[in-house]
């Protein structure tokens, strides 16, 4: 048997370059090493409950934008309506520092508004930022790698705030330490402030299912718990991949979505000659789950997203200790506005960690250093929502090294290298890199991305 | 295929791809960009869906005459008449 295309990986962005490339009557192989497929964005059975790995929200919600958003766009590449998704609207957001605090929703003026009012003069200064990023997407990102620190510091002169817009941009996305390049910076702005959150009411699973059936109609193969080992590449080409228990399947073209450096690991010929070895990234994360036994808004605690820094001055780069306690994401995911209630409402906390540490343990350690690290991560969490934690009914954490154990993701970096190869292209002519390492960002972005490069490589 | 037979295969298809769209007014001379909101990408699905499903190969350089409804009939006549 061989394939038009062996997909490597059925995460967001293989699935729907999947299904894209299966609906036009392409031959179609998705390989998963996982039993269970969703990539980063997947999620697992605990309490009786699917919970999410990576889901806090979706961006880039924008019920009432233009066609040309990048939600609508990428729905009609999928023949899916926005309702099939059925993403209920975040509630409200906050952004915490010690000398401030900044409100966001989906409504884009509430930020502009909040900045004029928390940082007296910003306003007028937030809104060129806010131009300059509409500006650059229109024209496509077509501009060079810029430092995203420079040039928001040389518009928005309140350091404070620019520590502040920076600290939900950098968690929700950003794959180098410190800084970002001024083009991912501004994609996340958008997709983050301008367009707004929402969330699908039972997770994940149900949008992994719908890519997985209409991949599966169209006459597309998935087979899990068969990773790749190595990629057989002759002349330049890609010939045929070999899967982790020997078997050799050949195919025209092969798209890679295990991110650029695991994928050198299985394909060595897609670093260029003479070219140093590519960097993995090292920005990963801890995310704890609480199950709650009430609504958290019945505790006070209305919010959907709280990011939150307890020094002024943000830091984002991979610790120095096992986890960086000081900053964080909470998300309950019981405060969107849903048409019924949750099943089962979750308090998740999300804290940078060092990779590192986590990779470098014995069984016996890890446990004791999960234990030891959820309570420490637990009591700043509950110090930011008060009343909750004896609302707990369950917990479960998750560190970077349960994200390698899953995603094969090098030290379990979720939002991959530093750098990113924007057209997918690799030195093997027939060998495409889609996901996280292609540059786009969420739920939205990885389906964008997988589709990109199935328009732009292998629908010709 | 009739001329009218591909009129409605053409509606079908962009119905399919745009489905909030109006198109019961769709003046067949005046082009589908004026009174459509397609963009290249859905353009560029117009024509993979005439391949999939009437197997019609719209090579580059003719996506000029799928202009209007009415050039997009004429162009395809001979090779869908056929089917």
């Amino acid at each position: 048997m061989r394939y038009d295309t062996v997909i490597i990986g059925a995460g967001l962005s293989g699935l729907a370059a999947g299904a894209r490339m299966a609906h036009y009557g392409k031959k179609i192989l998705i390989l998963e090493r996982h039993y269970r497929i969703g990539g980063l964005s997947s999620f697992y059975r605990a309490g009786g409950i699917d919970v999410d790995v990576g889901l806090h929200a979706v961006t880039n919600y924008n019920p009432s934008g233009p066609k040309s958003a990048p939600m609508a766009r990428l729905l009609r590449r999928l023949r899916i309506r926005l309702e099939d998704l059925e993403l209920f609207p975040q509630v409200e957001s906050r952004i915490t520092f010690p000398s401030a605090t900044l409100r966001f929703a989906n409504d884009p003026e509430l930020l502009p508004t909040q900045v004029e009012e928390v940082f007296p003069g910003q306003g007028e200064n937030f809104r060129k930022l806010a131009r300059l990023v509409d500006d650059l997407y229109s024209r496509d990102f077509e501009s060079g790698p810029a430092s995203a620190r420079a040039i928001v510091s040389s518009i928005i002169t309140e350091p404070l705030l620019v520590e502040m817009l920076f600290c939900p941009l950098m968690f929700y996305g950003c794959p180098q330490e410190d800084d970002m390049d001024f083009r991912q910076f501004a994609l996340i702005f958008l997709s983050v402030y301008n367009e707004g959150m929402a969330r699908p009411r039972l997770g994940i699973r149900p949008l992994l299912e719908l890519l997985e059936s209409r991949f599966q109609a169209s006459g597309g193969e998935l087979r899990t718990r068969c990773g790749v080992s190595r990629v057989e590449v002759e002349g330049g080409k890609a010939r045929a991949v070999i899967t982790d228990k020997g078997e050799r399947i050949e195919c025209d073209f092969v798209l890679s979505s295990a991110g650029l450096v695991e994928t050198a690991g299985i394909c060595p010929e897609v670093v260029a000659q003479g070219a140093s070895e590519p960097e993995p990234g090292r920005m990963s994360f801890i995310e704890s789950i609480h199950a709650l036994d009430t609504p958290a808004s019945d505790c006070g605690h209305g919010f959907s997203l709280n990011f939150y820094s307890d020094d002024d001055k943000f830091i984002y780069r991979a610790p120095d200790e096992p986890v960086n306690t000081k900053s964080g994401v909470i998300c309950l995911t019981g405060n969107f506005a849903y048409d019924k209630p949750v099943e089962k409402e979750l308090l998740r906390h999300t804290q940078m960690a060092d990779p590192f540490f986590w990779a470098g343990l014995e069984k016996g350690e890890y446990k004791e250093a999960k234990a030891n690290w959820q309570k420490r991560s637990d009591n700043a969490l509950f110090s930011k929502v008060p009343g909750l934690a004896e609302h707990s009914q369950f917990v479960d954490m998750f560190t970077p090294a349960t994200i390698k154990k899953f995603t094969g993701h090098i030290n379990g970096a979720v939002y991959g290298a530093p750098v990113k190869i924007k057209d997918g292209v690799t030195p093997v002519e027939n060998l495409f890199i889609c996901g996280t390492d292609q540059g786009y960002l969420g739920i939205v972005g990885s389906m964008v991305s997988g589709v990109g490069i199935a328009n732009w490589h292998l629908l010709k | 295929m009739t001329g009218e037979g591909i009129r409605q295969a053409i509606l079908d298809i962009i119905e399919e791809i745009v489905p909030d769209e109006d198109l019961s007014s769709v003046d067949p001379e005046k082009p589908f960009r004026d009174q459509i909101d397609l963009d290249s990408m859905d353009f560029l699905d117009i024509v993979m869906e005439l391949r999939k499903r009437y197997s019609v190969e719209v090579p580059e350089q003719d996506y000029p005459r799928l202009l209007s409804m009415s050039s997009t009939v004429d162009y395809l006549l001979p090779k869908m008449e056929s089917l």
